[in-house]
């Protein structure tokens, strides 16, 4: 027992008694309103990324990812992380993205937070629903 | 047969600085008197940037293509182009693409129209320099066709704002605004009369861009009257649909019709089974191709020797960095067979 931890209990106590007072629901309650505006606000980013897979101004040639990679196929996004021979070593998804920018597409890679990037490898994983997880599989 | 000596020389005079791997050049075939061959080049897909600036990896596949098919041994009789020449249609494209093929030294080359040469302007600028979009040839005791599958109906092709518009959206393969792929009563009427003079028993090889069989609809694998044109092709002992448009190995046999796809020089196209959200019917038949190293610059692509032995089909797939292929008919199962990969399945060949 030490101070830390006293300092600690009084706070989650604090944080309860206020919750309390602003409104009688928990912070993690929500209802299927809120469920289906969430997805809603997902597939929209999947939409972003459709669109941002036949843009050409991804990269400098006016290849888009579409043009090898139709529905997104082939990309198989349930194998990563894996070992991506292209880079030498074990990567996330985004690196080999931004692998293909550089390449066929001979672009500039985006930030890994980028909102493009995000709803590229939105679309790519919406396009493999289903598709059990095998991290690591080549 | 080309020795290693020979072959230096030869390519130190055609590409000087590239280095091509000695084994696509050792080829052997029973040369009988009966037999012949022909290269098959498809889907180079030409793309331009601006002005002189062209999409340097789709122009190295057609100039490799063009380089390879002027060393195969014996050499081929006529090179058939399966289509897509052009990414968008362009003029430039297409002249850009025809003078890459102009390296050629084979006496003669036929071409097979594709949608991304046709739906800019309706195929106009292709055939001003390439002759009839359908037409049939004669070549030492074979009947060849060449029709035009890839048109749609009439209300889909004059819906557009502009022929831009219209070929960007047929460029996309799985745009969902676009529709399936057919040869048309003109053309099948066409067919049925040019088939009316020819021997039943004469060795039938068609061309087509598409399949003339319905494989997998979203990606237009498919071409919505293929029954009625198989059924045109019924009364023919021997015969063989030879497609493009695919980017990839496939193979089949529906009755009396050896199917066989050609591979682009561009870039591959993955197997329908790798998209889950739609069904597909591809040949059981066939055995997928490689893809040991995707993104490899020439990784799944390839151009074809096709050896015409008693008017049947054997495919040669020359595959940079892969292993060759081999898909022949054969006659006591009566269909085509990859004998290597039927048995022998790489870990390169599942896909991830």
């Amino acid at each position: 027992m030490n101070i830390f931890i006293v300092w600690k209990r009084l706070l989650l106590a604090c944080l309860v008694t206020t919750g309390l007072m602003i409104s009688p629901a928990y912070a993690d309650n929500f209802t299927k309103e809120d469920v289906d505006g969430w997805y809603q606000e997902y597939l929209s980013v999947v939409d972003k990324g459709r669109v941002a897979f036949t843009d050409a101004s991804l990269g400098t040639n006016g290849v888009v990812c579409a043009q090898c990679h139709p529905n997104g196929a082939n990309t198989h996004p349930e194998t990563y992380p894996k070992f991506q021979k292209q880079l030498g070593s074990v990567v996330q998804m985004w690196e080999m993205v931004n692998w293909c920018i550089r390449n066929p597409l001979e672009g500039v890679d985006l930030s890994p937070t980028d909102p493009r990037m995000t709803a590229i490898l939105s679309y790519i994983a919406h396009e493999r629903r289903g598709v059990k997880m095998e991290p690591g599989k080549h | 047969m080309t020795t290693r000596r020979n072959f230096i020389k030869n390519s130190g005079l055609l590409l000087a600085g590239s280095v091509l791997p000695v084994s696509l050049i050792e080829l052997s075939f029973a040369k009988t008197s009966d037999n012949f061959t022909f290269a098959y080049i498809s889907d180079s897909h030409i793309q331009q940037i601006k002005g002189n600036k062209f999409v340097r990896n789709w122009d190295r596949g057609l100039i490799r293509a063009v380089a390879e098919t002027n060393m195969m041994d014996p050499k081929p009789d006529f090179v058939m182009y399966g289509g897509d020449i052009a990414q968008l249609g362009k003029k430039a494209e297409l002249d850009h693409g025809l003078e890459i093929l102009s390296g050629l030294r084979v006496p003669e080359t036929h071409y097979v129209m594709g949608e991304h040469d046709y739906y800019l302007d309706l195929g106009e600028y292709w055939e001003s320099q390439l002759g009839p979009q359908y037409y049939s040839f004669d070549h030492k005791g074979v009947h060849f066709v060449v029709l035009n599958s890839i048109l749609v109906d009439e209300g889909w092709t004059n819906k557009w704002a502009s022929g831009e518009e219209r070929m960007g959206v047929m460029a996309g393969l799985d745009d969902p605004r676009g529709s399936p792929f057919m040869v048309g009563e003109k053309q099948r009427k066409w067919l049925a009369d040019d088939l009316e003079k020819v021997n039943k028993d004469t060795p039938l090889v068609v061309f087509s861009h598409s399949p003339l069989q319905k494989l997998f609809k979203n990606w237009n694998f498919w071409t919505e009257d293929a029954e009625q044109v198989q059924a045109i092709l019924k009364p023919f002992k021997t015969v063989s649909v030879m497609y493009g448009h695919v980017h990839q190995i496939q193979y089949n046999q529906i009755d009396n019709i050896s199917f066989n796809s050609v591979m682009a020089t561009a870039w591959p196209w993955p197997y329908p089974k790798t998209y889950v959200q739609a069904p597909n019917m591809m040949p059981k038949l066939t055995v997928d191709m490689n893809r040991a190293d995707p993104f490899f610059e020439r990784d799944a692509t390839g151009w074809q020797m096709i050896d015409v032995n008693s008017g049947r089909l054997s495919v040669d797939f020359f595959l940079p960095e892969n292993e060759k292929r081999r898909v022949a008919f054969n006659a006591a199962k009566g269909h085509p067979e990859d004998v290597v990969y039927a048995t022998n399945t790489t870990a390169a060949q599942k896909h991830y």
